[in-house]
């Protein structure tokens, strides 16, 4: 088993006034609607700062979900202030989410381009803005923080034949370390975990918890005929994989082998240290397409749930990080990992070729969660990878035995 | 790769190109490129290769008929749509999933036949 791990392993976070605690300080510049994009990426590019990020929703129609997101992005422990860049006519409650993130403690600043000009005006208006949101954000207080205030979220992306046999269950190996020092992790895509619905239900804390497991990966099996198609890329059928099914026992790997205790949906921040199923399928009839355009809609989405760190498996090779958290490539194909080498993180494909157990690999995710958490870049964060995607979705709010840990405490 | 790498992989073990996840499994899964002519053993029977497989893919550990359900992990992942003779290549050719569909670049239609 991957070594165990105790609380006394500390690094230093960012102290946020709700509490919370960030493995990074950064500045998001966020575009309100599409009309405001392109003025906004002037902002972040010319500030050139690898601690500002562009993120937004393109949508002119009001959604809660996105607004929901949006404040818990803006307000994650990983954000330290917030440019808000708005046209001025699109339907996103900037005042409203203005004043959330005021209220959680961080400054923030509100661009309306219609108002001020512009966009010439509007980019030196919003530079200026970045400027005095930066020496804010330096006074922030450093504080120690520990694995178990820690919340990791993991996904896979471009599987492959061999992700579900080096990549993903040594993950599971380092999930299963993180959880035993109580931290938090975050395993997702219930789409993908078609097929693992009854040996996942047994992992639950509470049976009911388990119900509402089933009942999840039953609406994501009718979401996705519905659309059509599978969660199942061109890329899976090169690299091996045949069915959906076969896909999801892989993917299924990640979460390792603690209980489950709980679900959650994006937004939702787990109420304690444990394994949590993020249940990313919008509730209700299909009506904006497809639950997750591609991977870094799922990315975001563990991020709104308050990851500060994501493990990204891939067999045929993804190169994205993410806006907000660091991402970490673990590649699961030893071929892949010879050309790509320059994108990953670690090599689980030694696995397959003999040069290393599970356990090693799980450990050495581990050492590199730590090494993040602690100040560390990921190579993607280093190559500037900040992607982010923000589409239409609706969800109901979760039931009540879907956190069992919250009842109890 | 450098040459340190290419004296580093001539030392290695010789390792088996496939490899049997668990012992319900119908299939095997390889993990080192199989060239067209290659051999190597399934349950110690010695099986040369009509064809190369890629690493990721499955080869039938025993011949397979028609609806057999094809075991991987232990867990059933999918049905035969054809026989496969023991040591070919199980793939989207001769097998499918019995949840939703497999889509590749070339098969997207509704009954996903080549369009």
């Amino acid at each position: 088993m991957t070594s165990p791990v105790n609380n006394t392993v500390s690094f230093s976070g960012w102290q946020r006034a709700d509490g919370r605690k960030g493995i990074r300080n950064v500045i998001v510049v966020a575009y309100l609607v599409e009309c405001a994009h392109h003025v906004t990426r002037r902002i972040v590019n010319l500030a050139d700062d690898m601690d500002v990020h562009l993120i937004g929703f393109p949508g002119c129609y009001p959604n809660q979900y996105a607004y929901e997101m949006m404040r818990a992005v803006c307000t994650h422990p990983n954000v330290g202030g917030a440019l808000l860049v708005s046209l001025g006519c699109e339907s996103m409650n900037r005042e409203k989410l203005l004043s959330e993130i005021i209220a959680s403690g961080r400054p923030a600043e509100l661009l309306v381009i219609q108002e001020a000009g512009g966009t010439k005006t509007t980019i030196e208006l919003g530079l200026a803005a970045v400027k005095r949101l930066q020496t804010e954000t330096a006074k922030v207080a450093r504080v120690p923080m520990f694995l178990n205030e820690l919340i990791v979220g993991t996904i896979c992306g471009g599987s492959d034949g061999t992700s579900g046999i080096s990549a993903n269950p040594a993950v599971g190996r380092c999930f299963d370390a993180l959880v035993a020092a109580d931290a938090t992790c975050i395993f997702e895509e219930t789409g993908e975990l078609i097929g693992c619905e009854t040996i996942m239900a047994d992992r639950a804390i509470t049976p009911e918890l388990g119900a509402e497991i089933e009942a999840c990966v039953a609406k994501a099996e009718h979401y996705y005929r519905v659309m059509g198609f599978g969660s199942f890329a061109p890329g899976n059928a090169d690299g091996g994989l045949t069915t959906l099914e076969e896909k999801s026992m892989g993917a299924y790997s990640k979460s390792g082998s603690s209980p489950i205790s709980g679900l959650i949906k994006p937004g939702d921040i787990p109420p304690a240290g444990g394994l949590y199923l993020l249940d990313v399928v919008p509730d209700g009839e299909p009506r904006f397409g497809f639950p997750n355009i591609s991977d870094n809609a799922e990315i975001i989405e563990l991020i709104a749930c308050g990851s500060h760190v994501i493990l990204f498996t891939t067999g045929r090779g993804s190169v994205v990080g993410s806006a907000i958290s660091p991402v970490i490539k673990v590649c699961a194909n030893p071929e892949t990992y010879r050309r790509l080498a320059g994108d990953m993180d670690v090599n689980a494909g030694r696995i397959l070729e003999g040069e290393a157990t599970l356990d090693e690999v799980g450990e050495e995710i581990l050492q590199n969660v730590i090494a993040v958490a602690s100040g560390a870049r990921s190579v993607s964060e280093e190559l500037g990878h900040q992607e982010f995607i923000l589409t239409y979705k609706a969800f109901e709010p979760i039931g009540p035995s879907c956190l069992p840990v919250r009842q109890i405490a | 790769m450098t040459q340190s790498a290419d004296s580093a992989a001539a030392q290695k073990p010789v390792i088996a190109p496939v490899i049997l996840l668990h012992p319900n499994d119908n299939i095997l899964v390889c993990v080192k490129h199989i060239s067209v002519g290659d051999s190597f053993s399934i349950d110690g029977e010695l099986i040369t290769s009509a064809i190369a497989i890629d690493v990721g893919h499955k080869i039938a550990r025993a011949a397979l008929s028609t609806g057999a359900k094809v075991y991987r992990y232990g867990a059933p992942i999918g049905s035969m749509i054809e026989p496969v003779a023991k040591g070919a290549h199980v793939h989207m050719h001769n097998m499918k999933s019995d949840y939703i569909p497999s889509h590749t670049r070339t098969r997207q239609n509704e009954d996903r036949s080549e369009s």
